[in-house]
């Protein structure tokens, strides 16, 4: 049994290299597994702190945000698909009309 | 008979219903003019029914009030659409729709081919109903309704030629005048229940009623006030100083409606309001002095005016404020049934030169337009001679001329004599009386002889305009001559209902009926006046003769001195014109007081009105309102620098504030 650091140290390393992507990549569907990523790692902090207080309330929360995590995967998967049709891209430093 | 006295006013309100909704499609001038002159003409039947069914009651009965629903209940105020019958009402519903019938009935001739024949009988019907519901309205709330809607319809048909900027301009004159008078009355109104009930609990606006609780009112102080009040509804209402100068503008309407609204009815609602609160006025001696000396100032002032003016309507109008300020003069000497009486002899008189001048107007109107000629056809300088082409036009104008002359026999004789005397004779202005029957006296024979010269010069003498135009000149048809001859005959014999004590004594005592009639309704303010005036002294028979024969000859010497100008030696005005041609141009100019008015107070609130707009709209209102967009503008200017259009300059601001917050949580 691992100790509860350990696991809240993955999950931050986790998050930060979701951020990163997030920031850094162009193609939209890595920004999107990026996301995920991040979603995750936050989901195993949920894990590790109901399993370290004995509350059951972290895992409840846990399906919670896989059930909207999947949601939006096809609402952002379907917004990529139209995106491409019309640029036949999905970078997203082509996703520049709305500015001033 | 009584209860079917909401049919008065009804049948008017039904006539602008039809004309004013269907009138454009009817497009038959026949039966437009038929539905409105019929209507009024039930109204007179019944009206006549009325008078009757009342003269059979004892005097002391005659007094009814019929409640149709209540109008407003409001904690204390209470107000009813109800009617009030008494002798003044009935004499006064008689003078509305008996006139206002010949008048309607007139129009169809006069009107004839119009543009907006139903308009002008929509309003015509809805003046007459408000005018009704003026007279006959048993409270002050409903009689205030009716007194907007006369002036309402007063403005509608003042700018009935609406084309004309002149016309459009003295029908916003004459509203907004009224107004000025509109509020008076209203303070007056609100004076009066509040003082009522504050201090006596009675809360009511009721005719009947206030006449009940009138013994409480103290004598001056706050009656003076709110009596003041009323009185200047009444000025602006009757074109009385200092607010007559909306009526001769007024003439611009059609003639029919001087006659109606400006000569007849409208313009003696203040005379009708007095008498219906007399026994309120009474008891403010300082406003009956102020009524007084108002009233003898407007005539003797409006006839000088009346005495250099060149257009016809425009004589006929300031010679209409002269006699108002008669009535006036009468009211305001305690001598209510006098200035009642000179109310319906004036309306007769009046209407009558009213309709004959407009009958003169048709004719000259007709012949100008035939002979394709520009000349104003109201401008008695080219009229003269007309009393051959006219006959009955002439003789009906003459007689009415002769009443209002003062000329024993016809009908104002009978009721300006009773004013004078009053003025003489009253127990309320002390020696100031003497003031007020010398000015009265010579105001009388302005009025001779300015309407002389205006007989003189359109009816004798050469006829001015040209003979081309001059084969056009001819009598106008029955339908206008009709009301004429009604109203002419009116003039002569309408004074004999109100024969003064003294002649009556002579024949045999006939009393003086009209006086009689009257006497329920002034029946407090007499008693009043019995107790708490002071008669200071009795005037013999002998006295009032030699006043009467003094008034008679100063009329007889205006008709002599307008016969000597105007027939016998016709160069003398022009003379008399280069000789003082400042006090020429000052009474041809009415006086300046128009102009005063503009200097004093329409350029001041022009003035106001300006500043306000391109001072205080344009730049304090505007200035904040566009000063907030423009400030808005700035920020957004820098702030939409934001947007750069890189969805990874969002993400990273976001990031940084998530981190930003997230620090300010962890380390605060």
């Amino acid at each position: 049994m691992l100790a509860l650091n350990n696991y809240l140290i993955i999950s931050a390393i986790l998050f930060s290299i979701g951020t990163i992507g997030v920031l850094v990549r162009r193609n939209a569907i890595v920004i999107f597994m990026c996301v995920e990523m991040m979603l995750n790692a936050v989901n195993l902090t949920f894990i590790a702190f109901s399993k370290y207080l004995g509350n059951i309330d972290g895992q409840i929360f846990v399906f919670f945000v896989m059930t909207v995590a999947a949601a939006e995967a096809a609402v952002g998967l379907a917004l990529m698909i139209a995106f491409f049709k019309n640029r036949e891209s999905i970078d997203v430093e082509d996703i520049n009309v709305m500015k001033w | 008979m009584f209860e079917y006295v909401w049919l008065i006013p009804l049948f008017p309100l039904i006539g602008v219903v039809i004309n004013g909704l269907f009138g454009k499609s009817i497009k038959n001038e026949k039966i437009i003019g038929g539905i409105g002159s019929l209507m009024v003409f039930g109204s007179f039947l019944v009206a006549c029914s009325i008078l009757f069914r009342l003269l059979s009651l004892p005097s002391e009965e005659r007094l009814y009030e019929l409640n149709v629903f209540t109008w407003i209940q409001s904690g204390t105020f209470k107000a009813d659409i109800g009617f009030l019958i008494d002798p003044l009402s009935a004499l006064m519903i008689m003078v509305v729709t008996g006139v206002g019938f010949l008048i309607h009935l007139y129009s169809i001739g006069y009107m004839h081919g119009e543009e907006g024949f139903y308009r002008y009988f929509t309003y015509l019907n809805l003046f007459t109903f408000s005018m009704l519901l003026l007279v006959l309205g048993n409270n002050l709330l409903l009689m205030f309704v009716g007194w907007e809607g006369v002036g309402l319809c007063s403005y509608l048909l003042i700018g009935y030629y609406f084309h004309k900027k002149s016309a459009g301009d003295a029908g916003k004159k004459a509203f907004v005048m009224n107004r000025v008078g509109d509020f008076g009355f209203l303070l007056g109104v609100f004076t009066l229940f509040w003082f009522l009930g504050q201090n006596y609990n009675i809360w009511t606006i009721n005719f009947v009623e206030l006449s009940k609780a009138s013994h409480l009112l103290p004598v001056g102080g706050i009656v003076t006030i709110i009596t003041l009040c009323f009185f200047l509804g009444a000025t602006g209402k009757s074109a009385q100083i200092p607010l007559y100068t909306w009526l001769p503008d007024a003439m611009e309407g059609p003639t029919p409606v001087s006659a109606l609204i400006h000569a007849a009815t409208m313009v003696t609602a203040g005379v009708y309001m007095i008498g219906r609160m007399n026994f309120i006025f009474i008891k403010a001696p300082e406003t009956m002095l102020v009524i007084a000396c108002i009233g003898a100032a407007t005539a003797i002032f409006a006839a000088t005016i009346g005495t250099a003016q060149n257009d016809i309507k425009r004589v006929l109008a300031y010679s209409t404020v002269s006699q108002l300020g008669f009535m006036f003069l009468a009211m305001g000497v305690g001598a209510f049934a006098a200035g009642v009486f000179h109310l319906m002899t004036h309306a007769f008189f009046k209407a009558c030169l009213f309709l004959g001048s407009g009958s003169v107007i048709h004719s000259m109107h007709h012949a100008l337009h035939h002979a394709h000629s520009h000349d104003d056809p109201q401008d008695m300088r080219h009229m003269g001679g007309l009393k051959s082409k006219m006959p009955i036009t002439f003789i009906t104008f003459l007689v009415s001329t002769i009443a209002i002359a003062g000329i024993p026999g016809f009908s104002g004789f009978f009721s300006k004599d009773e004013i004078l005397w009053q003025a003489f004779a009253n127990p309320y202005h002390g020696s100031l009386n003497y003031v007020l029957w010398g000015i009265g006296a010579v105001a009388a024979g302005f009025t001779a002889f300015y309407m002389f010269r205006l007989v003189f010069m359109t009816f004798f003498g050469e006829c001015r305009i040209t003979p081309k135009a001059k084969d056009h000149l001819h009598e106008s048809p029955f339908v206008i001559t009709l009301p004429l001859m009604v109203l002419g005959f009116l003039a002569v014999v309408g004074g004999y209902v109100g024969i003064p004590k003294v002649i009556g004594e002579v024949f045999g005592g006939i009393p003086n009926l009209f006086e009689h009639y009257l006497e329920p309704v002034f029946r407090i303010s007499e008693e009043f006046a019995k107790e708490h005036v002071q008669v200071t002294a009795h005037h013999s028979a002998a006295l009032e003769w030699g006043l009467m024969g003094t008034s008679v000859l100063i009329a007889v010497v205006g008709i002599s001195i307008a016969y000597a100008l105007y027939i016998v030696s016709p160069s003398i005005p022009a003379k008399f014109t280069a000789a003082f041609p400042g006090l020429h141009r000052a009474v041809y100019n009415k006086w300046y007081i128009d102009e005063l008015y503009d200097l004093l107070f329409v350029n001041p609130c022009k003035a106001l009105g300006r500043f306000l707009w391109k001072g205080f709209d344009v730049v304090i209102v505007d200035g904040i309102v566009n000063g907030v967009a423009k400030v808005t503008m700035g920020f957004s200017g820098v702030l939409r620098h934001v947007q750069s259009g890189f969805v990874h300059n969002y993400a990273l601001t976001m990031a940084l504030g998530m981190v930003v917050i997230v620090g300010f949580y962890l380390f605060r």
